[in-house]
């Protein structure tokens, strides 16, 4: 008879939609591939779902996704590479990149009961130097956090960190942020000079965040980060990445952020994807130019509309010949919701209206 | 974020519906964006923290 060997659960199977990271490969990156002086604002800037999240430093960061080729697996990584060292340290100052997730998607961890499960978080990382640095697991819902310390050297490393169980503390069941992945790059001493308590869950402590011997990514222009393959499971063991298709990955971002237009990495421009109406009556009145989602966004997004052009603001007319004229106002935006919008214009005699836009209901 | 020039917007569906304040068009670092009036929204949830805070007001609709 021949023997099977079973696997802890967890090991090196490949048992489908364990990861609770999207983007994880950092192959989506629909709002822009490279994005300068990034520091000044919090905010989502290339890869989809990758928060940065700042204050009150003067460092900046070039953040991109970039090819690689080095590491097998996997063919993008987010990359930052300080571009202003900021070497005089406010008390308040912090540099944080990391993930939102939302309540309802963490219910089977049963955080704040007595089935609570453990977290494990695994990623690939790679830098310009060594350098150590924090990453927290942050229940925004309690405001407990639980922080350990990883250590990156110039060639890919795979980090894999295990987070006791908490039982304390529910997760709501909502579209809210519930949960953050946080990677701590660079702080004041508002967050450095308490005590630093690895893998353990306690009420925040601003002062305990990253206290300890860790890296200031602003340390110098020199410092680069690279980080790839982000996982987050529920369990003790760090299994394989769960890699998943372009197009199941661009449909997860979507719920938080899309855009017309066939996938550039880029404001969407010219006419291809256009959202446009045409054969309106040419006679005084209301024009509506209407779009529904197929699948609905996480929240009722902002909307930003553009003309054929790029500029924001704007929209494009078409006359009876076919020819679209951009730069025009609309009057407003209206049935804005989770599931689609409509954008008028009152008192005009246009024949047809045609738009680009971007919706963003990111956490 | 730099929200400047905030002003709500207004939609007149007629009927038994009439006049529904729709959104707040603002100019977010500089791009005019339409945020719904949705407290999920994270645009909706800073504006409103800066209303609050006194440094951003939302002027009328037209």
């Amino acid at each position: 008879m021949a023997l099977t060997q079973v696997r802890p659960e967890g090991l090196g199977f490949v048992n489908g939609r364990r990861n609770l990271i999207i983007n994880g490969a950092m192959q989506v990156a629909q709002r822009g591939t490279s994005e300068t002086g990034v520091g000044g604002s919090s905010g989502y800037f290339t890869c989809d779902r990758w928060r940065i999240d700042t204050g009150n430093t003067a460092g900046r960061v070039t953040m991109s996704q970039v090819s690689i080729t080095d590491l097998a697996e996997f063919a993008t990584a987010l990359k930052l590479d300080v571009t202003t060292a900021d070497t005089s340290i406010a008390s308040g100052e912090v540099f944080r990149v990391g993930q939102r997730i939302e309540g309802q998607n963490l219910q089977q961890l049963a955080k704040g009961t007595a089935s609570a499960k453990s977290l494990t978080l695994s990623f690939y990382v790679k830098g310009n130097a060594a350098a150590t640095y924090v990453a927290q697991i942050k229940d925004v819902d309690n405001t407990r956090v639980n922080t350990q310390n990883f250590s990156v050297t110039t060639s890919w490393t795979r980090v894999e960190l295990t987070y006791a169980a908490d039982t304390t503390g529910t997760l709501d069941n909502n579209n809210a942020n519930s949960l953050e992945v946080m990677f701590w790059l660079h702080a004041g001493s508002d967050f450095t000079s308490g005590t630093f308590a690895s893998n353990t869950w306690a009420s925040e402590t601003n002062a305990n965040n990253y206290a300890g011997s860790n890296t200031s990514i602003f340390d110098s222009t020199n410092r680069e980060l690279f980080i790839t393959g982000v996982q987050l499971e529920v369990g003790t063991n760090a299994s394989d990445f769960e890699h998943e298709s372009f197009g199941e990955t661009l449909q997860k971002c979507e719920r938080y952020f899309r855009q017309s237009g066939a996938y550039t990495g880029a404001i969407p421009t010219g006419v291809g994807g256009f959202v446009s109406q045409q054969g309106m009556n040419q006679t005084s009145g209301q024009k509506a130019l209407t779009k529904d989602w197929e699948t609905a966004m996480r929240a009722t997004p902002t909307m930003t509309i553009y003309d054929h052009s790029g500029t924001a603001g704007k929209w494009d007319a078409i006359n009876t010949s076919g020819n679209w004229t951009n730069n025009l106002n609309y009057t407003g935006i209206a049935d804005q919701n989770a599931g689609g919008f409509k954008v008028y214009v009152n008192s005009s005699t246009g024949y047809g209206y045609g738009l680009h836009y971007r919706a963003d209901a990111e956490l | 974020m730099n929200y400047q020039n905030a002003q709500y917007s207004e939609f007149d569906y007629g009927g038994d519906i009439g006049v529904v304040t729709t959104s707040i068009n603002v100019e977010k670092d500089g791009i005019i964006i339409h945020v719904p009036i949705d407290p999920a929204n994270s645009d909706y949830a800073e504006i409103m923290r800066q209303v609050d805070a006194g440094t951003l007001t939302i002027e009328d609709a037209d």
